[in-house]
């Protein structure tokens, strides 16, 4: 197993250096210049401009600057954010925890909800249970998650009054309260959130369990005397879930678009609510690093389906 | 499916088939398609939508920029079918003018990634190799980048240089279809080379071989049109993950400009709103539910009608 887990992450090492290499293509070709400002102010000299250029290697060939950002990169040196004047790295790290608490309980809801209804949907295809199951899957994966992030403010926080809409991080309350109000201001980012990615995981539950049922090991662990559930949970349900966790896995760019989307809505301040707040500001330290940030965190995601793969199905670790 | 059944066994059924030669196949999978109730309502809701903002502005005349104060942030009435917003204007012609751009950009975004996809794929799976394997690395690549934070990015570096040299309608259009397009091939290159890798060793392309028909005139006239099932059900899917990007877009404040009033745009500029003025948010983003909903469930259709495997099923 470790040394599965060693291969694996070994792979992604390329992945990470193909995906910063994009990133700094792209920002290479952008238009625009940092000392642009400069260029136009007429009381700076063309050679202090040139100085500032070559001192900051903006005219150096593309690889070179390639190789010196990642190397910086590498060695923590994010540059720090040009509206508030904080390294990039600690302002991404305050905003990374609310981030993760929030897409980790929806992840969480998303499985809760997702694997119970697919399967029992599956046990009875075509039935009531079954089509009222796939009809709100197709309806949940259809609404987009800004929509339903304002729909839920409208019912709940405008319309009943039970939650509040704007995520604080700065709770004054202690004791239990303090966890109740956090409780009560994540409800409904990590239910979007959470909703939305439990429709197409049932969808995609429904059809592996189906796949599943009808195959021969499954007479055979009844044959032998196992009951219904044992039957369903160890036999049905977990190799149901392997076809499960790639496409799970191939969705998870899309998850932390969602993600984006929700923090900017409830105002959550994590790193996808930074990343909006930094373009409209032309923050672009920030902006690259959030990126990044995330691009890392899609590769790592990826790498936490294939530990999963491997711990549901013993052969891919052994291979 | 007891005719197809019958026309199988049946000699004078095979006779029969073979007189009517091309249609018979798409025939038959219209056939299937109208039998997915959900599908053909999708069909008839979004055709609907797509006449509705094509007539629609020249229908209802209402001008989408006219400012009227007296009838700010009003809810439905008759002179204003679905209200108005905070300058007074009307939301129902934002709404007929800006859905033919978020319909635009889904089918145009879906066209691109279908066509890289295509290229990559068919190249990938023909040619093999080296090449083959190196174009896989790059999909594999492109689909662990994370979509949304890239385009926001892209957006922000060239969206004043696009503006400056296309004009803010043309040049913003042409952006975004391309990033969303650009993002989005994947999915549609791994089928084709699936597709292609399993058809070119079929008979019939082995005899388009050996009948000296070059490489070229092998994959576009035998291998592509076979291999198009998955690609036209993923380009359906295609279209409304667009429409869902683009509105993403424009609701965090990136995509169109004010004055093109995409359904995303609207629901942007609705959203501080909420709490006095709810129609403002809730007619665009219905639009959009019921597009994309609409679209999922033709695709859901397509998938059951194109599906071989399913011929002889149900």
């Amino acid at each position: 197993m470790s040394k599965y887990l060693l291969r694996r992450t070994l792979i992604s090492i390329p992945v990470l250096i193909g995906i910063s290499a994009v990133l700094f293509t792209i920002l290479a070709l952008a238009p625009g210049d940092p000392f642009e400002e400069l260029a136009t102010n007429p009381n700076v000299p063309a050679e202090v401009r040139m100085n500032l250029r070559a001192k900051f290697g903006l005219d150096d060939p593309l690889p070179l600057r390639y190789a010196r950002w990642v190397v910086s990169m590498m060695r923590g040196d994010w540059g720090f954010s040009f509206v508030s004047r904080v390294n990039v790295d600690t302002l991404i790290l305050q905003r990374l925890p609310a981030t993760l608490i929030v897409l980790g309980s929806a992840q969480l809801l998303a499985v809760l909800i997702a694997i119970p209804i697919g399967t029992y949907s599956a046990l009875r295809p075509y039935s009531f249970f079954d089509q009222a199951a796939t009809t709100l899957a197709f309806i949940g994966f259809s609404l987009p998650t800004f929509f339903t992030g304002l729909l839920f403010i409208l019912l709940f926080s405008i319309h009943l009054d039970w939650l509040p809409f704007i995520y604080r991080a700065d709770i004054s309350a202690t004791g239990w309260r303090w966890y109740w109000e956090h409780v009560r201001q994540a409800i409904m980012p990590v239910a979007v959130l959470g909703l939305f990615q439990a429709a197409s995981m049932t969808r995609f539950m429904r059809a592996a369990v189906l796949d599943v049922i009808r195959l021969e090991y499954v007479n055979t662990a009844r044959a032998k005397g196992l009951s219904e559930g044992v039957t369903l949970v160890k036999h049905v349900v977990r190799n149901a879930l392997i076809p499960v966790v790639t496409l799970v896995a191939l969705q998870i760019p899309t998850i932390f678009g969602g993600a984006i989307v929700t923090e900017q809505i409830f105002r959550v301040p994590g790193i996808g609510s930074l990343l909006i707040a930094s373009i409209l500001a032309n923050d672009t330290p920030v902006v690259m690093a959030v990126t990044f940030i995330f691009s890392c965190l899609v590769v790592a995601s990826n790498l936490a389906a294939d530990l999963l793969y491997g711990w549901l199905d013993p052969r891919i670790s052994y291979r | 499916m007891a005719a197809r059944v019958t026309s199988r066994s049946v000699p004078g059924g095979l006779a029969v088939a073979a007189s009517e030669p091309r249609s018979s196949l798409w025939r038959e999978t219209g056939r299937r398609f109208v039998r997915h109730r959900l599908a053909v309502v999708g069909s008839v809701v979004l055709l609907a939508m797509v006449i509705a903002v094509l007539v629609g502005p020249l229908v209802w005349r209402q001008p989408i920029n006219e400012i009227d104060f007296k009838a700010k942030l009003k809810g439905p009435t008759w002179s204003h079918p679905l209200g108005t917003d905070d300058l007074g204007q009307d939301i129902l012609a934002r709404m007929l003018y800006g859905g033919r751009i978020s319909l635009a950009v889904g089918i145009v975004a879906m066209l691109i990634a279908i066509s890289i996809g295509t290229a990559i794929g068919a190249t990938s799976g023909y040619v093999g190799g080296t090449l083959d394997h190196t174009l896989m690395r790059l999909t594999d690549m492109f689909l662990s980048l994370p979509g949304l934070p890239l385009l926001l990015l892209i957006v922000y570096l060239f969206r004043d240089a696009l503006r400056k040299a296309l004009g803010p309608e043309v040049g913003v259009f042409i952006l975004i279809v391309a990033v969303i397009g650009g993002l989005r091939w994947m999915p549609v290159a791994r089928l084709v080379r699936a597709q292609f890798l399993s058809l070119r060793e079929k008979e019939f392309v082995e005899s388009a071989r050996s009948l000296g028909a070059p490489p070229l005139r092998q994959v576009v006239r035998h291998i592509l049109p076979n291999s198009m099932g998955p690609v036209i059900v993923a380009g359906t899917i295609d279209v409304a993950a667009a429409i869902i990007a683009e509105s993403t877009l424009s609701f965090l404040g990136l995509g169109f400009p004010p004055d093109i009033p995409t359904w995303g745009r609207i629901l942007y500029d609705a959203k501080d709103n909420l709490d006095f003025a709810p129609h403002w948010a809730i007619f665009p983003g219905t639009a959009i539910f019921l597009a994309v909903l609409s679209i999922n469930y033709i695709g859901d259709g397509l998938r059951d009608a194109l599906d071989p495997r399913k011929v002889l099923g149900k």
